[in-house]
């Protein structure tokens, strides 16, 4: 017998299943004042800096059907690049939003303020995007992801850079509709699949 | 971030742990299962930081299903159940702090959501979600009622094992994690094509919570323990050195 490690194995991942706002919006559940707060309402506050946009978006199945249930989260810096916790940061920016697909017509809408550019581990600076995790009934594992904008120099953001083929990379990228609207689709499976991350 | 308090990256996810995004016995991941490989990166601020929870978000009866929907008014019918456990890393070190979060049926597998329309009754006293704040020690507990087993479609006659789900936010982005909580001894935890998404049988096991009778309360409520593991970080002393040097 070779020596133990210390260490312990991840909990496996199981679907979070059509009732996950039970758990995490129970207002959209149909239960509001299941909790006096509800986390995750909003990642900014009133007078939050920089530029307040809008994402709106679907999460599309292999065949083309926009879900009905599925719950996302968002986590993001503040428009200078700084998260929560760090000096200086903007201390109306919670970086945190939890949203649902609606329950009708499958459409999210995310508003917040536009992050500030964050450098890599290693120093190389990403381009400023969004993480963004989305859950369902009939996704077994979180699927993690990026958002990143069309009006910004995508150009030297490594992580883009690393995905091969080109045409994957606009998956990424929140189209810009409007001022301070974007619009930006996750499509689950099929040929513009969103390049989802393991990172 | 500044170097001085870099505890390092994520630990890589160890994907055979966890289930394929596809499996053919579960039919909605059909459908939803992304084809194409993960695209899989070193992780950095998007996925070491992550949101804090304070004790201010929580209300007096939120880690108490039997109670929270009346607000301590009258209680959830079912079996009374203590479940509590631990919050770790994969470095073995308690997650204190962390933010946990469940939801369940009620006693006759119904639960309290605009979309299950399973016939079972709904419980006036029961919501079916609660939550808490891991302690220094990475321990938490709910008080709660045992859930029914339910039907559900997917093959001809597929039934979901007692179950709670858990929703576990650690330190970091990056560490997100939902699972579920099944419980020791019951025979439809083998027969559930949601639980057979995770193919390896020791790592399944880790999602059954024993029963603890050192914690069950006598004349009132039986125990379950249940420990779950998030991701840890990766602290060597080469960890902020250049590459080759």
């Amino acid at each position: 017998m070779v020596q133990k490690l210390d260490t312990l194995v991840e909990s496996p991942s199981q679907t979070a299943g059509p009732y996950v706002h039970i758990g995490c919006m129970p207002t959209y559940a149909g239960n509001a004042g299941a909790y006096d707060i509800e986390i995750g309402e909003s990642p900014i506050a009133e007078g939050a800096k920089g530029e307040v946009i809008e994402i709106t978006g679907e999460v599309f199945d292999g065949t083309g059907w926009a879900l009905r249930d599925a719950m996302l989260e968002s986590w993001q810096p503040d428009a200078a690049g700084l998260f929560p916790g760090q000096d200086g940061a903007d201390p109306k920016v919670s970086g945190f939003c939890r949203f649902a697909a609606d329950s009708e017509s499958g459409k999210f809408t995310l508003r917040t303020v536009k992050p500030g550019a964050v450098k890599a581990r290693g120093g190389a600076m990403q381009a400023p995007h969004i993480s963004l995790w989305i859950v369902a009934r009939g996704i077994n594992i979180g699927l993690q992801t990026r958002i990143y904008f069309e009006d910004e120099d995508n150009s030297a953001d490594p992580l883009l850079n690393r995905i091969e083929q080109g045409n994957r990379v606009e998956t990424l990228i929140a189209k810009k509709t409007g001022d301070g609207q974007y619009t930006f689709n996750v499509v689950l499976q099929g040929d513009r699949e969103t390049v989802f991350l393991d990172i | 971030m500044s170097d001085h308090n870099d505890l390092g990256p994520l630990i890589p996810r160890n994907r055979a742990v966890h289930p394929p995004a596809y499996d053919i016995d579960y039919k909605t991941s059909v459908p939803r299962s992304p084809r194409w490989s993960l695209l899989s990166l070193d992780s950095g601020p998007s996925e070491e930081t992550g949101p804090t929870f304070g004790h201010d978000v929580l209300g007096e009866w939120d880690n108490n299903l039997i109670m929270n929907w009346t607000r301590g008014k009258a209680p959830a019918v079912g079996e009374r159940i203590l479940v509590h456990g631990r919050v770790l890393d994969e470095n073995a070190r308690p997650v204190p702090n962390a933010l946990v979060e469940i939801w369940q049926a009620n006693a006759g597998g119904r639960y309290r959501h605009k979309k299950d329309t399973y016939f079972a009754p709904l419980d006036p006293n029961f919501g079916g979600c609660g939550r808490t704040i891991t302690d220094e020690n990475g321990f938490y507990e709910f008080l709660t009622i045992r859930p029914g087993a339910y039907p559900w479609p997917n093959r001809g006659n597929d039934w979901r094992p007692m179950h709670i789900h858990f929703s576990i936010f650690g330190h970091s982005f990056g560490q997100r994690l939902i699972s579920q909580m099944y419980f020791e001894g019951d025979p439809l935890i083998y027969r559930c094509p949601i639980a057979a998404t995770v193919k390896d049988r020791s790592q399944l096991d880790t999602l059954v919570a024993p029963l603890d009778m050192a914690k069950a309360r006598p004349m009132d409520f039986l125990a379950y323990k249940f420990d779950i593991v998030l991701r840890g970080r990766r602290q060597t002393m080469f960890e902020n050195k250049l590459e080759g040097m």
